[in-house]
């Protein structure tokens, strides 16, 4: 009689014995999973997604570092695809990526705006003149207003827009060589493949 | 020991009370009340996308003070809160806001609540249910009851 009662039960104690054993062993998987990505696959935790990915680039104009009295606008830009690179001599990492700047200006795949985003002039100034100077237009966004209409939180942030003024990428955080090639240089292939569909 | 009651009440309010003394603006943004008003909420719902957790209202972040200017010029220029929000999750996403909107892709965030509470009340009853079914005396027979 005992024994009859206890064996099915047993077989489901021992399978309910098992249940917080799977759920701490995925779990676990899950917090492998993320460390990885955090460590191999740039993962950032505190990335914000941005809403403008796929919509139109805000068009901003600016006074240009170079010279306050004339007025720059990335809307000179339109029909093929730029760089918006939102940086500012106060800001370790932008020093940290501008030798992958100059990598890039240097290949002259598509020309880089400069957003120097609530900085000082003079400083500024200096700072392109010693370390090299990747843009080809630098706009001085003082008050930090066009910096908001972009949804930047935190320089560098790097936002590639297409041919078809649409932003396609962002990148939060520093710029290295392997971030270009692995998450800018494919939409610049796709562009450029659709533009030469279109013109045969 | 009254003494010491006094002093530990005292500190109590002074805490409970030091979130309106350490207001981050100099001088109130409106000098009427019901524009101060919703100032104060919306920069309070808004979060700091620098600091990520703090809203922009405790902030003291330049990007903060820079949201907080916004929030105030739009709110001088007329525009409805929700015109504000709509303005700033345009830009930075439902992240921005500490109150995230009911939408497709946030029922599970705002059901967890109430999923996690059926779940626990779900258990206790089967628990209770299940114990109440077996036998009197197996409780103190059975080897490893307890577990």
């Amino acid at each position: 009689m005992a024994e009859e009662l206890t064996s099915p039960n047993a077989a489901g104690a021992r399978a309910r014995a098992l249940v917080p054993a799977v759920l701490f062993a995925v779990l676990l998987g899950v917090c492998g999973v993320t460390l990885y990505k955090i460590q191999h696959r740039g993962l950032d935790l505190h990335e914000i997604k941005s809403p403008l990915i796929g919509r139109p680039a805000p068009v901003f104009r600016l006074p240009s570092l170079a010279d306050p009295t004339v007025m720059v606008s990335n809307e000179a830009f339109a029909g093929r695809p730029y760089l918006v690179n939102v940086w500012g001599t106060w800001c370790g990492e932008c020093r940290a990526e501008h030798g992958v700047l100059l990598e890039i200006a240097r290949r002259a795949e598509l020309p880089l705006v400069g957003l120097d985003w609530r900085d000082e002039r003079g400083i500024a100034g200096r700072y392109l003149a010693t370390l090299g100077n990747p843009y080809s237009v630098v706009a001085s966004d003082d008050d930090g207003r066009v910096a908001i209409d972009w949804g930047v939180y935190g320089a560098p942030e790097t936002f590639l827009v297409g041919a078809d003024g649409q932003i396609k990428h962002k990148h939060v955080g520093a710029l290295s060589i392997d971030v270009w090639e692995r998450d800018f240089v494919p939409h610049l292939k796709a562009g450029t493949a659709a533009v030469a569909a279109v013109a045969p | 020991m009254n003494r010491r009651l006094a002093v530990c009440l005292m500190l109590l309010i002074a805490l409970a009370t030091a979130g309106e003394a350490l207001a981050i603006d100099e001088a109130p943004a409106f000098t009427d009340e019901p524009r101060q008003l919703r100032y104060e909420a919306l920069t309070q719902e808004l979060r700091c996308v620098v600091c990520q957790s703090n809203s922009i209202a405790d902030s003291n972040a330049s990007m903060a003070t820079d949201l907080r200017r916004l929030v105030r010029e739009m709110i001088a220029a007329g525009k409805t809160d929700d015109e504000i929000r709509d303005f700033m999750t345009a830009r930075y996403g439902d992240f921005v806001l500490y109150k995230p909107p009911l939408t497709a892709r946030t029922y599970l965030l705002w059901a967890s609540p109430v999923l996690l509470l059926l779940i626990g009340v779900g258990s206790v009853v089967a628990v209770i249910v299940r114990r109440s079914q077996r036998p009197l005396a197996a409780d103190d027979t059975e080897p490893g009851a307890g577990s």
